[in-house]
């Protein structure tokens, strides 16, 4: 690689990054010294900082009951995608078949349409079945768009485990689920376990459709969050922020955990 | 490898399989089927003339498309140099790409949330712009069609790099290499080599983006002026849906909206098919 010089170009890189950070944490530090302010009508700083906001959001919501149902809906969510998803990324990944693109195809199709499309629909197929307005439905709606994106994740993980490792526990007497047990759940642990801390932040954040089926009891912070935000004036803006604050720190929290595994080009759609 | 599905493997498949067809295949032909239907179950077309035939419903789709394109068309534009530029890596790559990934992860709720006050008329924002004289009182950035466009360019372009950046560092850096050593300048050599190459990259970026941002709901709500100017096709479906509880009416209009983004979809998809061949050409031996 050649020495990098300070080239306009680059310049120009770091001042528009510059711009873009500055106006990220600017857009995060306001929600939180906002959340702890009292009279911050004008000025660069809130002149008294207070935490009466997060009394009033304890007493305004069950903060407790909010944040069981986020992480019950999430680590949920992961532990059926992985089951359902692990078998058929083995399937894809170890064989070819007749209509394996079209199926690859369909898979990729909840990922790509956007919840807020099939979101409507799939919201009143559950309400039909009276499903919806349940934290069982919130789970169902959240595993539309895991369970494909777990499968893309796995796939290249399954084939990079040579199937002669499985050929060679074959011939040695081992079983079908020994095979499994010790040789493949094993080898991919590292696909499995980025799967899993991936997609435990991408639920906790989806907001559109949990929105869509949750009722008053199954709603996940973010839903909580973007309902106070739009009810504005029934509330103080400043409780709104507490709420945010409390959101924030739940996702920055799974954020870091998963940033310790992954890698950030992972968390968006990756082209094959 | 094996070739075709036995007993065993198509067991495998079943989880999966089933659980696509019936909590995304099934709701979507469910839909379709109420749209063609009125509350009694009879076939109707009374739906889609509910939408198209009602100004106030139908110009959703151009409101939707006039935020939706310059949105999308400003995060690739912006994000293919970002991502040329840092296709090798460079200092400070961790802390740049972290904080790409964190508007992302929180989500457009949040980010709402803390713009409205960032760029709000009291906002450090509009204290900075004031303080420098870049403008002589405050800009309105909120509750109006700046706020959405803004809040889907904060969401968007990281998207758009990290995915863009994902595609250019996995191009062969020998090409760029051969191509300087035959003499070609620095931009003869990302219009001829780099750009072709990742023209499907771009495509599908593009395609990825224009559906997020056309889809737009939350800041739409949030940040802009549901009852008029930034109206998006969502709110509309979402109103027939849970306010108005016209499931017939909802269904026509999420249908209208999943047509539109399969056109987008498919357009880019051909463009691009029939871009990559060139490129082939040039390129990748």
């Amino acid at each position: 690689m050649t020495q990098r010089k300070l080239t306009p170009g680059s310049v120009l890189f770091v001042l528009a990054m510059v711009v873009y950070v500055g106006n990220v944490l600017g857009i995060l530090f306001t929600v939180i010294l906002n959340s702890a302010s009292k009279g911050w009508y004008s000025g660069v700083l809130p002149r008294h900082l207070t935490g009466e906001w997060y009394a009033y959001v304890a007493t305004d919501h069950n903060i407790a009951n909010l944040l069981f149902v986020t992480f019950l809906v999430a680590i949920v969510v992961v532990a059926v995608a992985i089951l359902i998803a692990f078998p058929a990324a083995y399937v894809l990944s170890r064989s070819e078949f007749r209509g394996k693109g079209a199926l690859l195809s369909l898979f990729l199709l909840p990922m790509i349409v956007p919840p807020m499309t099939y979101g409507i629909p799939l919201a009143m197929v559950l309400y039909k079945f009276h499903l919806a307005a349940r934290v069982v439905g919130v789970i169902l709606a959240n595993l539309v768009p895991i369970v494909p994106f777990v499968i893309l994740i796995l796939m290249p993980f399954i084939e990079q485990v040579g199937a002669n490792l499985e050929s060679a526990a074959q011939m040695l007497g081992a079983r079908r689920w020994t095979i499994f047990r010790r040789v493949l759940v094993p080898l991919t642990l590292p696909g499995i376990l980025t799967a899993g801390i991936l997609s435990i932040v991408k639920t906790i954040s989806m907001f559109e459709l949990t929105y869509l089926v949750a009722g008053a009891r199954s709603q996940t912070i973010v839903v909580a969050l973007y309902a106070d935000a739009y009810a504005a004036g029934a509330r103080p803006p400043q409780a709104v922020d507490a709420l945010a604050v409390i959101y924030f720190l739940t996702t920055m929290v799974c954020l870091i955990v998963a940033l310790r595994f992954v890698s950030p080009t992972q968390m968006v759609f990756k082209i094959k | 490898m094996p070739r075709g599905l036995g007993g065993g493997r198509l067991l495998l498949l079943f989880p999966a399989l089933a659980f696509v067809l019936l909590l995304f295949v099934y709701p979507f032909l469910y839909g379709l089927f109420l749209s063609f239907t009125n509350a009694a179950g009879s076939p109707t077309l009374a739906n889609y003339a509910r939408f198209f035939l009602d100004p106030w419903e139908s110009r959703t789709i151009w409101v939707t498309l006039w935020i939706s394109v310059p949105a999308t068309l400003v995060n690739v534009a912006l994000a293919v140099p970002f991502a040329v530029f840092m296709r090798h890596g460079m200092r400070g790559e961790k802390i740049v790409t972290f904080f790409l990934i964190v508007p992302l992860t929180l989500g457009t709720v949040l980010v709402s949330e803390g713009m409205l006050t960032y760029l709000g008329p009291n906002g450090w924002l509009n204290q900075l712009l004031q303080a420098i004289h870049m403008v002589g009182k405050p800009v309105r950035f909120t509750h109006n069609y700046t706020g959405v466009l803004l809040s889907l360019v904060i969401q968007g372009f990281p998207f758009a790099f990290l995915m863009i950046l994902g595609y250019v560092s996995g191009i062969n850096p020998d090409l760029e290499k051969a191509s300087q050593m035959l003499g070609a300048s620095w931009l003869q050599t990302f219009t001829r080599v780099l750009f072709p190459l990742m023209v499907p990259g771009i495509a599908i970026c593009f395609c990825l983006n224009f559906v997020m941002a056309f889809s737009v709901f939350p800041s739409a709500m949030l940040l802009g002026e549901p009852s008029g100017p930034t109206r998006v096709i969502a709110i509309a479906a979402w109103q027939w849906a849970f306010e108005k509880f016209d499931f017939n009416v909802a269904s026509a209009i999420s249908m209208v909206m999943a047509v539109i983004e399969l056109i987008v979809i498919s357009a880019v998809l051909v463009w691009r098919n029939r871009m990559y061949r060139g490129a082939s050409m040039v390129g990748k031996g």
